[in-house]
């Protein structure tokens, strides 16, 4: 018979593989469970009672849905912003030899080098010292600031796989560089683009310690949750946050399919 | 290039005009450039001119700070919050182990044997991105709650009287011991952890395994000598990208520590949005990131990978 022992040491990697991923999803799990609780006091944190109340009514906490479209707002038109001037940049590297080079990409590697704690504090010094009234329009401006260099280096990577023959057979198919760029150049790159985006969204929507620095008395959705762990958590935090998960999963999954179906889609 | 695009039997273009498109085309990556460089100029670069010279000034809220060169300010922040600075250290360091040590064996088991699993289990390390990393870090208050099943296992087991001897928890109490931030932290950051680390580690041909097997080495040899400098590049980028946002973290000490795990973070924080003692904050925040761009150039000197970025 074979040792329970000998058994565990040939599946030690996936034991603890999957231990790694239950630490991981555990919260999430939390989160889930605690949208359904029914607490007693100000905070979300032991269970009481099931109750379906905060998912009937996801927008009864007063500002907290605002926050939530505030937040969506933000990270929408950083994404936008800083998906175009990212790609612009990360093609401008990859395809062109210019002088400055380096320096360009050690200022687009420096802000990922960085803790956000000193980019945070460093904006609201400009702030400060221009005098700019903080709110919405500082804290776009810092989230394009700090989403630019992940789309950069998303779509990089992409780019710099691409077949450059590719393109100059669409040249020598007499394709003007315009045609050449939409029909062929950015059909390519589409997948780092999307991933940056994706990234840049994720990032923005979620951040706090840059929002919190410049945001003033605006209150993005982390703001609010922050506010939210000292003056009391409401259970409809949960529901957006089980939401939050539910809907990434499926995007991401959804994104995995096409990408699969596409690459089976190719001829070999 | 332009005579690529014109038809073969189209006359030889004139002189003038080609030398204008080649002009033109020599620019067009400064064009490309410029908008996001001229965003982080402004944004990136101007912030940390401005911050310096907020280091430097003394004066007060009220009557306003003005810059007089007092370097000063460096020294007595340093000296004063010196034990903020070794604990962030700490504290950063010791989750980037962790997550190394947690991170290692799920993105082995994504990249070598998870077979038709692969997608949902990267799915599932993706997800917390776009979940609000704040709840999900309060979910730790309920996990870790004092006489809670977490807690009352590690009790029973002993661990807790182990963390106790080591100074991490107090007590049979989780919250508010350094032993919560530090399993936040991991938690928060293993993500950055596990995805560089599987991105080196598909690359990795599995022929050289097999190839080592063939030539006896026993699994754990195979992995010292051939699995782990291959995926050296993923150990140091993830141990990066865990390190360094890690030091700067205040969520974590904040939401789950106690005034005793304060972290250099929070005195930033406090400094900056409280206090609002400007100067203070800006040479505090010179110094950690003076101290982590040391640590980090070192790291990766001694590392020795090239293809970082």
């Amino acid at each position: 018979m074979r040792n329970p022992l000998t058994w565990l040491r040939r599946n030690l990697v996936v034991i603890a593989g999957l231990g790694t991923l239950a630490y991981m999803i555990l919260p999430n799990v939390v989160v889930t469970v605690f949208s359904f609780n029914n607490p007693t006091g100000r905070f979300n944190y032991a269970w009481q009672e099931f109750s379906l109340d905060a998912w009937k009514d996801p927008c009864g906490v007063a500002d907290m849905c605002g926050s939530l479209s505030l937040s969506l707002q933000i990270a929408l038109w950083s994404t936008l912003v800083a998906t175009a001037l990212g790609t612009a940049i990360a093609f401008a590297l990859v395809r062109y030899r210019f002088r400055a080079r380096g320096a360009v990409n050690s200022l687009i590697f420096l802000p990922m080098a960085m803790p956000e704690i000193v980019m945070a504090a460093s904006l609201l010094a400009l702030f400060l010292n221009m005098g700019i009234q903080l709110g919405f329009w500082t804290i776009l401006i810092a989230h394009i600031m700090f989403c630019l260099s992940f789309v950069v280096a998303a779509v990089k990577a992409r780019v710099l796989s691409m077949d450059p023959r590719l393109e100059e057979a669409a040249r020598d198919l007499y394709a003007g560089p315009v045609q050449t760029f939409v029909r062929v150049t950015l059909p390519i790159a589409a997948p780092g683009i999307a991933a940056g985006a994706l990234l840049s969204f994720a990032l923005s929507f979620d951040d706090f310690i840059i929002t919190n620095f410049n945001s003033g008395n605006t209150v993005t959705f982390p703001m609010f949750v922050w506010g939210s762990a000292q003056r009391g958590t409401p259970v409809q935090i949960n529901v957006i946050g089980t939401a939050m998960f539910v809907i990434a999963v499926l995007v991401v999954l959804a994104g995995q399919m096409i990408g699969n179906r596409r690459k089976k889609a190719q001829p070999k | 290039m332009t005579a690529t695009a014109a038809p073969p039997q189209a006359p030889a273009p004139t002189e003038p005009p080609v030398h204008k498109a080649s002009l033109r085309k020599r620019l067009i990556p400064y064009w490309l450039l410029l908008p996001g460089i001229l965003w982080l100029v402004v944004f990136f670069v101007l912030p940390m001119v401005y911050q310096a010279s907020t280091s430097v000034q003394t004066g007060s809220l009220e009557e306003g700070f003005k810059v007089t060169w007092h370097f000063g300010t460096y020294w007595d922040a340093f000296t004063e919050y010196y034990p903020q600075f070794l604990r962030s250290l700490l504290y950063a360091g010791t989750a980037t182990a962790l997550c190394l040590l947690l991170g290692y064996p799920l993105a082995y088991l994504i990249a070598f044997k998870a077979g038709r699993w692969r997608n949902l289990l990267l799915v599932l390390v993706i997800a917390p991105f776009f979940t609000s990393f704040l709840i999900r870090t309060l979910a730790w208050k309920t996990i870790l709650a004092d006489g809670g099943p977490v807690v009352d296992v590690l009790n029973n087991v002993g661990f807790l009287d182990v963390t106790s001897w080591l100074g991490m928890t107090e007590g049979d109490r989780v919250l508010a011991t350094p032993l919560a931030v530090v399993c936040g932290l991991t938690y928060n950051f293993l993500p950055f952890m596990i995805l560089p680390l599987y991105s080196s580690l598909e690359r990795i041909d599995t022929r050289l395994h097999e190839a080592a097997g063939d030539l006896y080495a026993r699994p754990a040899t195979v992995f010292r000598k051939v699995t782990f400098p291959l995926s050296m590049p993923g150990v140091v980028s993830g141990t990066l990208l865990t390190f360094i946002p890690a030091s700067g973290d205040y969520v974590n000490a904040e939401l789950l520590g106690s005034t005793d795990t304060r972290m250099i973070g929070n005195v930033i924080q406090s400094q900056y949005l409280r206090i609002l003692d400007y100067p203070t904050a800006a040479a505090l925040s010179f110094i950690l990131m003076a101290i982590v761009l040391i640590m980090v150039t070192i790291y990766i000197r001694r590392a020795g990978t090239e293809d970082l970025v």
